[in-house]
């Protein structure tokens, strides 16, 4: 009878044990698969703005700096070399600089209707709104995924399995500086002649 | 936050994939029903005919009717996404080369990435009134289409919204189970008009052989077959009554649970709810879908005054859940969102 009892436990346990171990590792690879939605959705961002710039370059010789301030954050995030989660903290630095020095860009863009009325700028408008929205949205997917996983395996009794099944804290990617999304001012003194 | 909703998911997913297998056993229960049913009553009829008269003694109707139906479910899981855009006119996006176009398709590459479903194709269907729904038997073959009216009316956030709804229905397999019952209600539809034909020439048989029994030799038949034969002509009777009102009952609670996806995915409740008040504001009815495939759109098709009302007569007959009741929910997530806004992560 005790012999049953004991194996009745055992195999409750080990059934527990692989339950726990597998939904640990498929919320890690699915963790990673999140990060790469990232990465690919980042890569998209930095083969489109070369093409961004250039079509409102001629149109905007006035906002130089702005211009410049996205080439410059542009060149900055394709320079880090860091992959996989560990890296989050770094990219995602380079990346909001990015993504604020893009969003003064339509913000500036929005300022000059004569400039939005040429069929070009609006589909590029278009194209840069949505390629802003895959980033945040695949950045909104690794968050919460990642947020399951360290919940998981920081919860009991999942977390006796989770040295055995390697899981580590998944870093979160940081919401940007708030001082960053400010507004832009946009110099009404250098208005382009009409 | 997320951890319940990926255990509700997950539960709804469980759920989706237990009513499909249920769905497909009942409907192949049921034809085998009329039809071994069908040669119990031929052979109880039969049983007592002279020597030389035909006795029906191998069960030819009950094969030949499970077998129907076991080709309608595997034709229907098969083809059921083709045939509900087909009779709904929607045609593919391809090249996208007009900018609304072109916008709809990266609202919906948005939502996908969002929901961390594979990307769907996606339809166009060229009616004016407002309106959308998802059709596929998994997320890797799946299917969102919207009306041009959706794509004329709703502002880029409120599409996102809509697009979100759909992919939630995606997400969570709604639409393996409504198309499939898409496909079937459609089937029995068909099969039960034919079939019609056939019950009648049954019926008159029957009635012969029943008038042939008259010596009574085998008194406790005679009422077993009559009881028989009423419940099962009203089978045949009720079937189409009984797919329709299954079609009506599965749809209504997901929508709901659809609209969370929805929110969940753009973190913008508001922005459903004022999508929503517009499909619901242009009240013509979307002529373009037809009642069969009405409980796999966002807002109710036709249209129907019964979508407004909550209660016992309404959730037995209407697809959709009331329109403001809808809106009232994600209003108030989007109010509870505003309210401890700054606390949440991105």
């Amino acid at each position: 009878m005790g012999s049953i009892i004991f194996l009745v436990v055992l195999v409750v346990v080990v059934g527990w044990l692989i339950g726990a171990y597998n939904g640990l590792i498929s919320l890690k690879n699915q963790t990673l698969n999140a990060f790469k939605q990232i990465d690919v959705q980042l890569k998209r961002r930095h083969d489109l703005i070369p093409n961004l710039v250039n079509a409102v370059k001629g149109a905007m010789e006035f906002e130089r700096s702005t211009l410049e301030a996205v080439i410059q954050a542009r060149n900055q995030a394709v320079k880090v070399n860091a992959t996989g989660p560990e890296g989050v903290k770094q990219i995602s630095q380079a990346e909001n600089a990015l993504s604020s020095a893009l969003q003064r860009l339509m913000v500036v863009v929005e300022q000059y209707p004569q400039l939005k009325a040429t069929g070009n700028i609006g589909q590029l408008q278009e194209e840069l709104t949505s390629t802003e929205n895959k980033v945040a949205f695949a950045r909104q997917l690794y968050n919460d995924t990642a947020t399951q996983y360290n919940t998981k395996q920081q919860q009991f009794p999942t977390n006796m399995v989770a040295g055995l099944a390697k899981a580590q804290p998944a870093d979160l990617w940081e919401i940007e500086d708030q001082a960053e999304k400010a507004v832009p001012q946009v110099d009404l003194s250098m208005k382009p002649k009409v | 936050m997320s951890d319940d909703t990926s255990l509700n998911l997950f539960q709804q997913q469980e759920a989706n994939r237990r009513r499909t297998v249920l769905l497909v056993i009942g409907f192949v229960a049921f034809f085998a029903w009329l039809g071994f049913g069908g040669d119990y009553i031929y052979y109880l009829s039969t049983r007592d005919a002279p020597r030389t008269a035909y006795h029906h003694v191998f069960p030819w109707f009950g094969i030949a009717l499970t077998v129907i139906a076991l080709l309608t479910a595997w034709y229907a899981y098969a083809t059921g996404p083709e045939k509900v855009l087909w009779s709904t006119g929607a045609r593919p996006i391809v090249d996208p080369t007009d900018p609304q176009e072109k916008q709809l398709v990266n609202v919906v590459e948005e939502m996908a990435i969002a929901s961390g479903v594979p990307r769907p194709r996606i339809w166009i269907v060229d009616d004016p009134d407002p309106n959308a729904f998802a059709t596929g038997t998994d997320p890797l073959h799946a299917h969102v289409a919207v009306t041009r009216g959706l794509l004329d009316l709703c502002s880029r956030e409120e599409l996102q919204a809509v697009v979100g709804h759909e992919l939630g229905h995606v997400k969570n397999l709604d639409v393996r189970l409504m198309t499939l019952l898409a496909a079937l209600v459609g089937a029995v539809a068909l099969m039960h008009d034919g079939a019609t034909r056939v019950l009648r020439g049954g019926t008159n048989l029957g009635g012969g052989g029943g008038g042939s029994r008259g010596g009574g030799k085998k008194g406790g038949a005679g009422p077993l077959l009559a009881v028989l034969l009423v419940v099962w002509i009203l089978s045949w009777i009720l079937a189409p009554i009984i797919t329709q009102i299954l079609a009506l009952a599965v749809s209504r609670k997901r929508e709901y649970l659809a609209d969370a996806m929805s929110a969940q995915f753009t973190r913008n409740p508001l922005a459903l709810a004022s999508a929503l008040q517009k499909i619901e504001g242009a009240d013509a009815p979307t002529a373009a879908i037809k009642r069969g495939a009405a409980h796999l759109c966002i807002a109710d098709p036709l249209g129907r005054r019964l979508t407004a009302h909550e209660g016992l007569f309404a959730d037995a007959l209407a697809t959709h859940p009331p329109m403001a009741k809808r809106i009232a929910i994600l209003r108030g997530m989007g109010y509870a969102q505003l309210k401890k806004e700054g606390g949440g992560v991105a």
